[in-house]
């Protein structure tokens, strides 16, 4: 899940042609005023902190300026923000549009239906949460024949849009469908759409681009989006890793499985501050770096809770007992154990000659962990 | 009568030279399944594990009359190998490949769907039937020849909750992994009526987790369709808004998919809905003993 900032969700908008304000990026107070004075970004303008987090407009992370000193000003104010846990290093400067009405559009996957939806509503420059469901329209659209014209002139009649507006419309529908299957996108969002003399623009753009299509998007690879430090390490290593706020690190094989031991860890009062799903291997190395990943989280405890089917015990085994040795002594953890299946017996011996008892059942395991992590929360 | 697999299933392998293709076509042998080709463009003349390699699934299925395909063919070309075998004539395609891309998967069901091939996956461990055939990896030890049926978004989780069934006597007539990307072939909805018409099913296991609403649109299904006993397990009660949690499609994203709401579906549709994993032998069998008294 690649979040795109608003400026790169433009920079995706502008290559298939979706109308958009004139505008720039800008990185210091400096060169927003240079931008609003050699007329790049025509004024007056408006200034945006570039963050992923919505409810800019209320948080002060949007500003206006009507000359060059006070964009310099604005941007300076805006500049080094800490919004919603995002630090500001990057504003967007656009002209300031005379707007007649805002409406809300975008395209995202309906998993029950299994095709794109288009969703439209003439109430737009709010979050689309916040909007009745009478006044949203929800078109799926099929895959196959694509965006038809019908379902585009639904969309019209939705916005009320006519003339002008309606061919501009249009267009747009089209630049957003293939806007969404060309960058593999999980949602392609434009809230505010705004009506501007008989035309569109799109003042806000949000572009989610799938993870597993990154294959084919190199150009997205350099994002780091909103991973811990960890996390980005351990998608490197391609490691389904999750930071949470708890004390104990769970390392489990399969999602369901980790999920599941994260319950019932829950359940006995333990607190998961750690996801890591080993998936399906067969190469202890792999186990190894995924343990020594788990120990820079600093948990207070590790549950191994390993249900060896396309993993074999003792591959899990022989990785946990070579990471161990590889630990730093400031960063050890007691751990609790429960291996079953495949090569069970081999791993059981393996763990027991590192002085590592493996408890067979789920309940218990998860008392004792949450015992090691220091009682109940 | 079985779902979806029985003793007349010819499986082909779909990229059957990789170290994946020929681990799980040895264990697809012993489970007793009839593994009759192998394709990898290019390796046609090989032999996998007694298994003859050919370079297309169409010469493949000319000459061995497969009629299931197991996809373990990197996600990059998993799209191109589906297309390939539905054209083929194959009518049940399991897709092991983890991380293929949903826009390639819209498209991948949606074309299956019109020559009415049906795809179980992708990113899942497929489906088996003991004494008859598996297709895909669930690993062969956990299960054991019975009445139980199993459904479920999870890989391991399932083996594990098999397994546990086992332990309590209770075998397991079919068990299906559907998969943990968002975009799946086949759904809880679209496995639930092959389970309520099998006659060697009594009971159906129900394993979900957060992410969508395939487990509510389950229990719609359950609750006018099914008339057999229900046990509902969901994972991922503790999962946080937002994260994604191993797999692709298990998040909670704006409010919606999470496990209290599938829960909540599942009992007011009347399945019994077990807390943790080791609650579920014990449901079934209480159930099971209630359907032997009658």
């Amino acid at each position: 899940m690649v979040k795109l900032a608003e400026w790169r969700g433009k920079d995706v908008f502008r290559k298939y042609g979706v109308p958009l304000p004139k505008g720039h990026v800008a990185r210091s107070p400096e060169e927003a005023e240079t931008l609003a004075r050699n007329g790049t970004v025509p004024l007056p303008c408006v200034i945006k902190a570039q963050v992923l987090a919505g409810g800019r407009g209320k948080g002060g992370a949007v500003k206006f300026a009507n000359t060059p000193e006070e964009a310099r000003a604005a941007a300076q104010s805006i500049l080094g923000l800490e919004f919603k846990g995002e630090k500001v290093t990057e504003l967007l400067l656009e002209e300031k549009l005379p707007i007649a009405k805002e409406l809300y559009l975008s395209l995202t996957l309906d998993r029950s239906l299994r095709v794109p939806i288009l969703i439209a509503s003439a109430q737009g420059g709010v979050e689309i949460e916040s909007v009745d469901d009478a006044a949203i329209v929800r078109i799926p659209v099929h895959p196959f024949p694509g965006l038809a014209a019908y379902e585009k002139r639904r969309v019209a009649e939705v916005f009320g849009a006519t003339g002008g507006v309606a061919k501009s419309l249009d267009r747009l529908l089209d630049s957003l469908w293939k806007a969404f299957q060309g960058e593999d996108a999980e949602l392609v969002e434009i809230n505010p759409l705004a009506v501007v003399g008989d035309g569109l623009v799109a003042l806000d753009a949000k572009v989610i681009i799938e993870d597993d299509a990154a294959f084919r998007h190199p150009e997205y690879n350099d994002i780091k989006d909103d991973r811990t430090p960890l996390e980005e390490i351990a998608r490197e290593k391609e490691i389904a890793f999750v930071q949470l706020d708890g004390n104990i690190g769970v390392i489990a094989n399969g999602a369901g499985l980790t999920m599941a031991t994260l319950d019932v860890l829950k359940e006995f009062g333990g607190n998961p501050g750690v996801f890591l799903d080993l998936g399906g291997t067969d190469d202890p190395k792999k186990v190894t770096e995924a343990f020594l990943l788990m120990a820079q989280a600093k948990p207070k405890a590790v549950f191994l809770n390993i249900f060896g089917g396309v993993t074999r015990c003792d591959t899990v085994a022989n990785g946990l007992v070579a990471a161990m040795s590889q630990v730093p002594p400031e960063n050890r953890f007691p751990l609790v154990a429960r291996i079953r299946g495949n090569n069970e017996k081999e791993g059981i011996e393996i763990l027991r000659g590192a002085g590592i008892t493996s408890i067979p059942t789920l309940r218990e395991s998860a008392q004792a962990v949450v015992a090691a992590a220091g009682g109940k929360t | 009568m079985t779902v979806l697999v029985d003793q007349n299933t010819r499986v082909v392998v779909q990229g059957i030279t990789g170290h994946q293709g020929t681990v799980h076509t040895r264990q697809m042998k012993l489970f007793g399944t009839q593994v009759v080709a192998g394709v990898t463009p290019g390796k046609a003349g090989a032999d996998v594990e007694g298994v003859p390699v050919f370079n297309s699934v169409e010469s493949a299925v000319r000459k061995t009359n497969a009629n299931a395909a197991c996809i373990f063919v990197p996600a990059p070309y998993a799209k191109d190998a589906l297309l390939e075998t539905v054209d083929a004539g194959i009518s049940l395609a399991v897709i092991v490949t983890e991380h293929i891309p949903f826009h390639d998967m819209l498209v991948m069901y949606h074309y299956a769907r019109s020559k009415g091939a049906r795809i179980i996956g992708p990113n899942c461990p497929g489906i088996a039937a003991p004494g008859l055939a598996k297709v895909g990896i669930i690993p062969n030890v956990v299960f054991q020849k019975g009445r139980i049926g199993v459904i479920s978004r999870s890989g391991t989780l399932t083996y594990e909750i098999v397994n546990g069934l086992k332990e309590h006597g209770l075998g397991q007539s079919t068990c299906i992994g559907l998969g943990g990307d968002p975009v799946v072939g086949t759904s809880f909805v679209d496995a639930l009526p092959h389970f309520q018409a099998d006659p060697e099913t009594d009971v159906i296991v129900l394993v979900g987790e957060i992410g969508g609403t395939a487990e509510e649109d389950g229990a719609e299904y359950i609750r006018h369709h099914v008339t057999k006993p229900v046990v509902a397990y969901i994972a991922g009660r503790s999962a946080p808004p937002g994260k994604r949690m191993g797999h692709a499609g298990a998040i909670i994203s704006r409010g919606k998919g999470t496990a209290e709401t599938k829960l909540a579906a599942l009992s007011a549709a009347g399945a019994k809905v077990a807390r943790f994993p080791y609650e579920i032998p014990d449901l079934v069998a209480e159930i099971v003993a209630k359907q032997g008294h009658r």
